[in-house]
């Protein structure tokens, strides 16, 4: 069979590579070892070992979680170019962001699976199995649209990676309509993850309408960012063509989505410090501090400078093509997306909790080890698919005959 | 010769991978507790609420025994099911708290709350300066010699039983739910731990196994309840269920029973005669953040 000959095929070339591609591929294995030796720790002592407690039950991993949906719902604006205004340069490349888009959601499920402290009982949650309550609970249908996204990225490039490996034009009836499912499905899914946050009362904080553009927003300057590096990692070490008219069309969505995203966080502060009811509280705690406690004020006023920083440099990239602006922006915007809406996001939702206590929060060492190596994890899905990916489209990998 | 010592290089890097990964797994299979602890008719177990009578029945021998096994003591499992037309509701009369906490010891030794590494206190008494109710401006770890203190009143806050619990709205599996009579209980057994119900409460009314609980055996109660103070376990989630053990007995909750100037009042809101209904149609109540409409059944009164 074809099929089988092809998973056989794609093995061999996820074995065989260059010493630059074993050295990446060791530190990963080495990072993800480490970091099961932590979760170990953790499923061992149970998440005492975390810093998260009654006051913040949620930290690090949740931050990360956030972060990552939004990485994997930003594939759609490679997706839209491609496939509808059919631009020649993005299309070219759009298989390695829908891979993106796969690796990230697996990184999400990841920091899900290393944030529940029972992880054994899994089955709980799988429907017909156990019990979902659907749809009832915001976090069932973050477990159906994140489950559904991950399929679509799933089918949609190893259709088109076979396709190309035996040589044949790919039937776009077949594929088309997940394609363009895929795009409403990526806003659903940071949709989703922004309600499940958005309709808690019990948190001041997150209970804003605005929460939900907000995500797509930042999302969709976070995700692009790191699609522009990796691809030019890629363009480094094979011979894939990228071309930089490609790239500086990400940019320019980019931009436009910094502006909304800087847009709609200062309509977030003006209407909570110009209320200034008791509910101002968190922002507070996070712009300036509460009561004597400031840990997280250093982390937003940092991310707020990369970010307009970076929104600067964009608007200079109309009429500067200059590709190493262009990285330093996109460095800055991923740190400064992932303060905001990590520990700038998740943390302060609790502080100060329900009544009125504060307690700070910083991620454990064992929390930094467990999501560096999903993250690790996350790196090597996505070396090992993409290596498949070009080497089907140098024709390096194709099928033959025996 | 570059080329050689590069490969070398790369070897040492990969062997090195292997071993921590190796290291990584003997540590798994040495002694891990999530290894050892393993118990598969706990893996197996259903939903307390889709359990058929007679798989309850197993289900609480079972325990029994393992808990006999595990503490070396002779425990009670009940799964004494809702009284008819009860529904349980609670009043707490702030004139007279004096804020001497034995509400909340009586409450960590009846239903065998964890002492320690992660301590859990079902009941919160918070000390305000006279003045308004801010819970922002509340202590919670105040240490008075002398109780009460002058210049200051009590307020204890524990689960406010909400009847639209945000809690079980939140929870994805069905873990947690609202009884007939009222009490929101949590299938310890079911509970995954994503902690969302933790963060959808707005009363801090849930609390979490953080590390595996710790009772000192001479003090396990071991007149339990399935859904109430049996023994849990690391990872869960635990909250006050009014004493079910009890209460579902005719008996009154831990906390009511031990107040020593009587401010705390419990009893059926559905009898016109009782004590809570005369309270909440005679007394001037309130809520606690009655705006977020979570309809708690845990009133506040003053004397009069």
């Amino acid at each position: 069979m074809r099929f089988a000959k092809f998973l056989i095929d794609s093995v061999k070339e996820v074995i065989k590579g260059g010493p630059l591609y074993y050295a990446w591929m060791a530190l990963l294995l080495i990072v993800m070892a480490f970091a099961a030796r932590s979760y170990i720790f953790q499923l061992d002592q149970g998440l005492i070992v975390t810093n998260m407690r009654d006051q913040v039950s949620w930290g690090l991993y949740i931050a990360n979680f956030t972060f990552m949906v939004g990485v994997a719902a930003a594939a759609v604006l490679l997706v839209v170019p491609a496939y509808i205004y059919h631009f020649q340069a993005i299309k070219e490349i759009v298989i390695l962001g829908e891979l993106l888009a796969f690796s990230a959601i697996v990184m999400c499920l990841g920091f899900i699976i290393v944030d529940l402290g029972r992880p054994d009982r899994f089955w709980h949650i799988i429907p017909g199995l156990g019990i979902l309550n659907f749809p009832i609970s915001m976090l069932s249908w973050d477990v159906v649209v994140l489950n559904g996204y991950l399929i679509l990225n799933t089918l949609i490039p190893i259709y088109l990676i076979y396709k190309g490996y035996v040589n044949e034009e790919p039937n776009k009836k077949l594929y088309l309509p997940f394609v363009l499912l895929s795009i409403p499905w990526a806003v659903s899914i940071h949709t989703v993850t922004a309600f499940l946050y958005n309709p808690l009362p019990a948190r001041p904080f997150w209970n804003a309408a605005i929460l939900a553009p907000r995500f797509l927003a930042s999302a969709f300057c976070s995700g692009p960012a790191l699609i522009i590096l990796i691809f030019q990692i890629i363009r480094k070490v094979s011979n894939t063509k990228v071309q930089d008219v490609a790239l500086f069309k990400i940019a320019e969505i980019m931009a436009y989505s910094m502006f909304f995203n800087l847009f709609l966080f200062g309509a977030e502060l003006f209407k909570e410090y110009y209320s200034g009811t008791i509910h101002l509280a968190p922002m507070e705690y996070l712009m300036q501090g509460l009561h004597g406690h400031n840990a997280l004020v250093p982390w937003i006023w940092t991310a707020i400078c990369l970010n307009v920083t970076a929104f600067i440099l964009f608007i200079l990239l109309r009429n500067i093509r200059s590709v190493k602006i262009m990285n330093i922006g996109c460095v800055l915007i991923v740190t400064g997306v992932w303060i905001e809406k990590g520990m700038g996001f998740i943390v302060p939702g609790f502080i100060p909790d329900t009544l009125g206590e504060i307690y700070e929060y910083m991620p454990s060492s064992t929390e930094v080890m467990v999501s560096l190596g999903v993250v690790a994890l996350g790196f090597f899905i996505y070396t090992m698919f993409a290596k498949i990916a070009i080497a089907v489209n140098n024709g390096t990998l194709k099928y033959q005959k025996d | 010769m570059r080329e050689d010592k590069k490969i070398s290089f790369i070897r040492r890097k990969f062997l090195k991978s292997f071993a921590v990964a190796a290291a990584a797994l003997a540590t798994l299979t040495k002694a891990s507790s999530a290894v050892k602890d393993f118990d598969f008719d706990d893996f197996v177990q259903k939903n307390f609420r889709e359990m058929t009578p007679q798989e309850i029945e197993r289900m609480l021998k079972r325990l029994e025994k393992k808990y006999k096994e595990k503490y070396g003591k002779d425990f009670v499992v009940k799964a004494t099911p809702p009284m008819e037309n009860v529904e349980f509701g609670y009043a707490l009369n702030l004139s007279k708290c004096i804020g001497c906490r034995q509400c909340v010891y009586a409450c960590v030794k009846e239903n065998n709350l964890s002492r320690k590494p992660h301590q859990i206190h079902y009941i919160r008494v918070m000390r305000f300066k006279t003045g308004p109710i801010d819970l922002e401006k509340s202590e919670h770890y105040y240490d008075a010699e002398q109780v009460p203190e002058k210049g200051y009143f009590y307020v204890p806050i524990q689960c406010q039983q909400c009847r639209k619990a945000p809690c079980v709205k939140a929870c994805p599996i069905k873990a947690t739910w609202t009884e007939k009579d009222g009490i929101v209980v949590v299938d310890y057994n079911w509970c995954i731990a994503c902690r969302y119900c933790m963060a959808a409460c707005p009363y801090r009314g849930r609390n979490f196994n953080w590390a595996e609980p710790y009772v000192p055996v001479e003090e396990l109660n071991t007149n339990t309840h399935y859904l109430g103070n049996r023994p849990r376990m690391k990872n869960v989630v635990e909250k006050c269920t009014f004493c079910i053990q009890r209460s579902r007995e005719g008996r009154y909750p831990a906390c009511v029973e031990i107040c020593p100037v009587g401010a705390r009042k419990f009893g059926n809101l559905l009898d016109p005669n009782s004590e809570v209904r005369r309270i909440i149609e005679t007394k001037r109540i309130f809520r606690l953040k009655e705006d977020l409409n979570t309809d708690p059944k845990f009133f506040y009164f003053f004397h009069s």
